[in-house]
């Protein structure tokens, strides 16, 4: 018996080795990580968000001009990944940060960890993206976080969808609506923040209220929310509408189960209903490739990798000149008018909203 | 300190020796240097433990809190004073022990007469029921959620046949968003803790000691009580402590499946770090989850050291018998059925959820189609991305670091545990026990902030390495194999180690021939947990994988945190998976079982 004892310790010590070598070694095969290649050339790493995608093709082109690699460090979600980068301090463990938004945006400028950039590239972009006026973060890509609904139910229900937040509080959406907790979700807290951005705070809460009255359901994540309540989804839950993103119906199409012409779910984007969320790139405090990184910024805000961002994030390029995939801009409905909150103004009062709201819809 | 291996310097007496070993030699100094100061052996078995807790627990702990303390602006004692004045806090503090305490009795409830079943009885099956018990252990979270999603939500199997039964167009049952599904879903997770630790110590109790006090007139019930009860009771304790922390420090479980109006302190911990960034309020809580903590363990060790007595343990051959009664059988069924019913249903409606195309049609509840899409697009890149990973390669890269985790948590776990039941009753043993469980009960959020601010020098610049994740795994892992080896090494009479001494055993030679065979059954279930914890743990991974080497669970939360039915379809698709590959690997481990029979 003690054979046998040995040999499973023999091969768990051989995984463990397997492990502390098998990993370089892989690294070795994959071009675009840690291994030095031959050719004397610059790793970047840049830091962000899981929900961080790109076209393969897209980031090879940069190494390939730049005579660089590229290697990603994911960091949980942005609030989790910024935090990180926070901490990290004088040591940071990237070059470059992307992922930080709106409602994060004074955070990661009052801890300072950003170096300032005046890409050549911001010229082209709409000042309305540019909230901060140093340019240590600079605007990539934007989304709004819209409600959603099922398409299906309202047609067979034989009632319109809501166009308006008011309309939420009508009789005939009574039991429908199912948001996120804005403690815990990132697109709760946008849709709060929308909230506030058309009553004001004065009257928001009211409306919180009316609509708790209106038989509201508030779940802890976007997850459970989507796919386990909404009914215009795979989930097929019981409710069919559903704070998401503007960009959740092209999503459905593209990735359905079986092809379809059309998407099952459509995004109210009328006036004053969905939150702008920006999403900003900045060169860390006391990162060592300086004018690689600015090469990075560049590259992320040029066309080319501006086009690439709404199919692989289902973001919006803030470069004006990205041509939008067909498929993406088809299904599209861009907000023109979303709710915008002054990113210091979330800072300052993101605890007490969130106090006031926990209290006024879930106690 | 090893009283029990009195000196001796008989080397005629020896034993015959197996090839291969040498014997104990006298003469060489360093030897009778080495035996004169058994302090020494004690210390050189802490040495590798302390190191590891030292770099890899308490060297990032303490950086992350004096950093956060060093933002704290009214002083140092401010956030204690704001977090024991505010009645939130107060409120999420006795939630956290309430639904912890009831968890736990409620796993006991079903997980004892389950440990009973398995100890005991021989019957057909047992291995794979055995293998199945272990997979709700490694579900992350939200597939648990999809799991119970799946089976009880409100378009799970339940709900949908009910709806058409009772012809309601709304779901009659409402499980997500409620307590019972916090309890309900902690149960779940935690039953195979009490099935392995309590079952594995019960199958080497003497039934003889029973089959006696009932001779003497003992009924079951009194015999159960006066003796298997008390027997056993380290073992309880043990599984118990576990289960408790488990719960206690719940984040998952309890922000999906209870929904926004139940809040532990590890999500308050969360809430306060990552979404209003009070890290002087976030690493208070943390030290009252701790002393929490530290405060259960030292009450366990006091219990355990009052409780575990040394006993003749048995091989299971002789421990176990067959279901020979029409009763026992039925009894014995009836248990097997609700262990599969409670355990495995969920993970059956999910892996049937994940052949299954819904399509929602005019009536209200949708209809179901078998369909093998999911799996068939896990392997395809549709849109070229970078970092899409094959499931293949999830499957190897979990592999990997479980094995890694394995042998660490072993390598680590096996002398501290061993050093703890030489000498239960000294300073040290009183110190480090309790010591070894506080990674069990420390926040995820506050620890993984720790590995930023501490490990970013070499040569210990592990903040982006992969090599990270098994020693996080490990550093949970460890003290199930401290507690799962204990008892059973404490059992060990002290007079079969002073025997093999007296015949001129050396002490690795007694670890060898005596207490190896006596607790390598004990190993196996340390081996299983380890191996387990790795394949499951998400938290961690997440935040320090590289998005090149993600584990099944990481490519699982990649797919469903985006829209898209074939997103969905293959988070579940993967999921099943994840079980496929966890049951294959317990059924493996279980393999080296029979090294268990007749060695005694």
């Amino acid at each position: 018996m003690d054979k046998k004892i040995l040999v499973f310790l023999t091969i768990v010590t051989i995984s463990l080795a397997a492990c502390s070598q098998g990993v370089p070694a892989t690294q070795e095969a994959e071009p675009g990580t840690l291994a030095p290649s031959p050719v004397e050339s610059v790793t970047l790493t840049v830091m962000t968000h899981d929900s961080f995608a790109a076209s393969e093709e897209v980031i090879r082109q940069f190494e390939m001009e730049n005579n660089a690699k590229v290697r990603f460090l994911f960091s949980g979600d942005t609030g989790t990944a910024l935090n990180r980068a926070i901490l990290a301090g004088a040591a940071p463990l990237a070059d470059v940060f992307y992922g930080v938004d709106n409602t994060f945006l004074s955070r990661a400028l009052e801890e300072n960890i950003f170096e300032a950039y005046e890409s050549p590239q911001l010229a082209v972009i709409p000042d309305q993206f540019k909230l901060d006026p140093q340019n240590k973060a600079l605007p990539v890509d934007y989304g709004d976080v819209c409600l959603n609904y099922d398409i299906s139910y309202f047609e067979q229900a034989g009632i319109e969808p809501p166009h308006s937040l008011e309309d939420l509080l009508l009789p005939e959406y009574r039991g429908l609506l199912v948001v996120q907790n804005p403690a815990t979700s990132s697109p709760g807290l946008s849709f709060m923040l929308a909230t506030i951005g058309v009553f004001g705070e004065d009257g928001y809460l009211d409306f919180w209220q009316r609509l708790m009255e209106n038989d509201l359901l508030v779940v802890n994540s976007w997850e459970t929310a989507y796919y386990t309540e909404f009914s215009g989804s795979a989930g097929r839950g019981p409710r069919p509408i559903v704070v998401s993103y503007g960009s959740s119906p092209p999503f459905e199409v593209i990735y359905a189960e079986t092809p379809i012409e059309e998407p099952p779910t459509a995004a109210v984007t009328a006036n004053d209903t969905c939150f702008r969320q920006i999403e900003f790139v900045g060169i860390l405090r006391g990162g060592k490739n300086r004018a690689l990184a600015e090469k990075w910024v560049d590259f992320m805000l040029s066309p080319v990798f501006q086009a690439d961002m709404p199919l692989q994030m289902f973001v919006f390029p803030v470069n004006p000149q990205a041509e939008l995939d067909e498929t993406f801009a088809k299904f599209l409905s861009v907000p023109e008018k979303p709710v915008q909150l002054d990113p210091a103004e979330i800072a300052e009062n993101r605890e007490r909203w969130i106090q006031e709201w926990t209290q006024t819809v879930l106690r | 300190m090893d009283t029990d291996s009195p000196e001796v310097n008989n080397s005629t007496a020896l034993p015959p020796l197996p090839e291969g070993e040498r014997p104990y030699r006298r003469g060489s100094g360093l030897a009778d240097y080495w035996r004169a100061r058994p302090w020494l052996r004690v210390l050189a078995l802490w040495l590798g433990p302390l190191i590891f807790l030292a770099l890899f627990y308490f060297y990032p702990l303490a950086s992350i809190f004096r950093l956060s303390y060093s933002r704290a602006e009214g002083g140092l004692l401010s956030p204690f004073v704001e977090a024991i004045s505010s009645p939130s806090v107060r409120g999420v503090l006795s939630f956290t022990l309430w639904q912890a305490t009831l968890s736990t009795i409620f796993t006991l409830l079903l997980g004892l007469p389950a440990a009973y079943l398995f100890a005991r009885f021989e019957f057909l099956g047992k291995s794979v029921l055995r293998a199945l018990t272990a997979i709700p252990f490694v579900m992350p979270t939200v597939v648990v959620a999809a799991a119970f999603n799946a089976l009880l939500g409100p378009r799970g199997w339940v709900n949908l046949g009910l709806m058409d039964l009772l012809n309601q167009p709304s779901p009659p049952i409402q499980f997500t968003n409620t307590f019972a599904a916090i309890l309900v879903a902690h149960v779940f997770y935690n039953t195979t803790i009490v099935l392995r630790m309590v079952g594995d110590f019960w199958s080497h109790l003497d039934p003889r000691l029973e089959q006696a006090a009932q001779m003497l007139g003992a009924n079951r019930i009194q015999t159960f009580r006066t003796v298997t009860l008390p027997l056993l009771a380290p073992a309880i304790a043990a599984a118990s402590l576990l289960v408790f922390i488990f719960n206690f420090t719940s984040f998952g479980v309890v922000l999906i499946l209870g929904g926004p109006r139940f809040a532990t302190l590890e999500v308050e911990i969360y809430f306060q770090t990552v979404s209003l960034f009070n890290l002087p309020l976030a690493a208070t809580l943390s030290i009252l989850q701790l002393i929490f903590t530290l405060v259960l363990t030292i009450i366990y060790t006091r219990l355990a050291e009052r409780l575990s007595r040394p006993m003749t343990l048995r091989p299971q051959a002789i421990t176990q018998r067959k279901l020979l009664t029409w009763r026992s059988r039925l009894t014995a069924g009836m248990l097997v059925a609700l262990l599969l019913a409670f355990l495995t249903s969920p993970l059956v409606a999910l892996a049937t959820r994940s052949f299954t195309h819904l399509e929602s049609t005019t009536s209200g509840s949708p209809s179901a189609s078998f369909t093998l899409d999911f799996y068939r697009e896990l392997s395809i890149n549709r849109r070229g991305a970078l970092f899409f990973v094959p499931p293949t390669t999830a499957i190897a890269n979990s592999l990997v670091y479980a094995g890694a985790t394995v042998a660490l948590a072993l390598l680590m776990g096996v002398p501290a545990a061993l050093a703890l039941s030489r000498n239960s009753t000294s300073l040290t043993s009183r110190i480090f026990d309790p010591i070894l469980m506080l990674p069990l009960g420390t926040s995820a959020v506050t620890l993984g902030l720790g590995f930023i601010v501490a490990l970013n020098r070499p040569p210990f610049d592990l903040r982006a390495s992969p090599l990270l994740i098994p020693f996080v795994h490990t550093l949970v892992a460890f003290p199930f194999v401290v507690r799962s080896l204990t008892p059973s090494l404490r059992s060990i009479r002290p007079r079969l180690r002073q025997g093999a001494a007296v015949l001129g055993a050396s002490p690795r030679q007694i670890f060898r021939h005596i207490d190896l065979p006596l607790v390598a059954r004990a190993i196996l279930v340390a081996a299983t947990f380890a191996f387990t914890i790795s394949l499951g743990e998400f938290g961690a991974t997440a935040l320090i994988a590289r998005p090149e080497y993600p584990t099944i669970p990481v490519v699982i939360y990649r797919f469903i945190s985006q829209p898209g039915a074939i997103n969905y379809g293959q988070a579940l698709a993967l999921s099943t998976i994840l079980m496929a590959v966890t049951a294959t690997g317990m059924l493996a481990i279980e393999r080296f079982r029979i090294a268990d029979v007749g060695e005694f």
